[in-house]
């Protein structure tokens, strides 16, 4: 594997990890005008991007038996991204229609946050294993390359966490920030798309 | 994995963030004394006894402000100087029929305002369950058949007034302390809102805490929304703004002349507190209006004043 290949992969990964969290600390700012901030809608939240990314795992790691590429890798980042984007235009009109359909606080923030967040995290959980896959070479180093994977991915979690609450919430508009992480998703995954060629990873 | 530990971190803090301030040490400072320790989604709803007055506290020995506070010698007396400013809120609209507070704590309001205006009708919305109950059981809260508790956010309620077309005459917004301000409540969507719930002349009355440079943003978000209202200052800041034309001087003092007998109870003089109605704008005017879009009051609130 090329050493632009394994560059890609990991920061990929770590991007990854930083966009979840990002989504899911602004999720509680869209959600918060019609649910309000109880404990539930973080609940809900949060039950929403665990479970989306425990099947994203899964989905990621079946998808990475069949011909594994950089290029599948940025694909699925894009995807990611661009699932984000009806929360841009129909977001707030959805979340106004749940509240208004289903008022029990509880389930109704789990039924919009799965309707918001569901897909783009699902998806976003296969960048890791899918990830994994184009890495590792052998079974000596499976576990080093795992290992480097968690970390860069979790890393990027801390960092979205991080810049997300304290910084750019300060900055920028909710979806200005929505954009901007788009954009960068969209560019890093066509750099891969562009680089990358399928059946790389296999030797 | 992967994310997921992280992710366990974040639930705990958040779900601990309100909470735990100084746990774990038994009450003696300022002799108060734990009288009652209610256990909370949020927090523990604490009530301290001491040098005469029962008091509804987030955080151990009432360290970071209290709630609200009971007389146990004198009941009717007002403790706080907070809601009394709340209170005055009457002298721009002597007589609500409707009025809705948003924010329970001890009920101090809720029950001052059914001394003061015989035949209102009183809804509340409060988020915390464990507040009502408290507020039930050691400050002498009572629902009736005028006076409505409803466990909700304060923004879900609201919008919900809204849609089956209720209005209200006064709306009190108590939901912030000292530390956290609930940052869906300070935006120039939601105050719309309320001004939506209000009836012609009717009258918004905000506690709000912001002394650093959420000031600015804070005013002019809801300058943006009323132009013109009372900025009351003193302990606290109370906003009383006014879906109509302000009332002059002279009309808030042939108001408050109303409210000397009762207000004398509570233990204040009502004129002592016409002097903090200012209009003047003593705020950096252009300041970033908050939104939903653009809220990080928490985040601007520990900002310095320039």
């Amino acid at each position: 594997m090329r050493l632009v290949h394994v560059l890609l992969s990991y920061l990929i990964a770590g991007w990854s990890g930083f966009f979840v969290m990002a989504i899911e600390l602004l999720g509680g700012r869209l959600m918060a005008p019609s649910f309000g901030s109880s404990i539930y809608v973080w609940g809900a939240i949060i039950t929403v991007f665990m479970l989306a990314l425990s099947l994203g795992y899964l989905a990621g790691g079946r998808w990475s038996m069949r011909a594994p590429s950089v290029r599948r890798l940025g694909l699925i980042l894009m995807a990611a991204a661009l699932t984000v984007a009806p929360l841009l235009a129909y977001g707030e009109r959805l979340l106004d229609y749940v509240a208004t359909a289903v008022p029990d606080p509880r389930f109704g923030s789990l039924l919009a946050a799965s309707a918001l967040f569901f897909v783009p995290t699902l998806l976003s959980g296969m960048v890791s294993p899918y990830a994994v896959r184009l890495l590792v070479q052998d079974r000596a180093t499976s576990g080093r390359h795992a290992g480097q994977l968690y970390f860069v991915s979790t890393f990027g979690s801390a960092a979205g966490t991080l810049l997300t609450s304290f910084y750019l919430v300060l900055l920028m508009e909710v979806r200005t920030i929505l954009l901007s992480m788009i954009a960068v998703s969209l560019g890093l995954g066509a750099c891969a798309f562009f680089v990358g060629k399928a059946g790389d990873a296999d030797r | 994995m992967l994310i997921g530990n992280l992710r366990w971190r974040l639930a705990a803090l958040l779900l601990l963030a309100a909470g735990c301030v100084g746990c774990g040490q038994n009450a003696t400072a300022q002799g108060m004394k734990l009288v009652h320790a209610e256990r909370s989604l949020y927090r523990e709803v604490l009530v301290y006894e001491g040098r005469g007055v029962r008091c509804m506290c987030f955080t151990r020995e009432c360290r970071v402000g209290r709630q609200s506070c009971l007389d146990l010698h004198d009941a009717d007396r007002i403790v706080m100087t907070y809601p009394r400013m709340m209170l005055t809120a009457l002298y721009v609209m002597p007589e609500p029929a409707k009025v809705l507070i948003i924010g329970l704590g001890g009920g101090t309001l809720p029950i001052a305002l059914q001394h003061v205006v015989p035949d209102v009708r009183i809804d509340v919305v409060e988020i915390d369950p464990a507040v009502v109950k408290v507020a039930k059981r050691y400050f002498g809260f009572a629902e009736n058949d005028s006076t409505r508790a409803t466990v909700a956010d304060g923004r879900v309620f609201v919008k919900r007034a809204l849609r089956e077309g209720r209005r209200y005459d006064l709306i009190m917004l108590d939901a912030f302390d000292h530390e956290y301000i609930p940052e869906h409540l300070l935006t120039q969507e939601f105050l719309s809102e309320v001004k939506a719930l209000l009836s012609p002349g009717g009258v918004l009355a905000a506690n709000t805490f912001s002394a650093s440079r959420l000031y600015d943003h804070e005013s002019a978000t809801y300058a943006a929304v009323f132009p013109a209202f009372f900025n009351l200052k003193k302990d606290n800041r109370v906003i009383i703004a006014s879906n109509g034309e302000l009332p002059s001087k002279e009309t808030l003092r042939a108001n408050s002349k109303r409210f000397e007998r009762v207000f004398r109870r509570f233990g204040f003089e009502a004129a002592s507190m016409l002097p903090l109605f200012s209009t003047k704008a003593d705020w950096d005017t252009n300041a970033r209006v908050l939104t939903d879009q653009y809220s990080p009051a928490n985040l601007l609130n520990l900002r310095q004043r320039e």
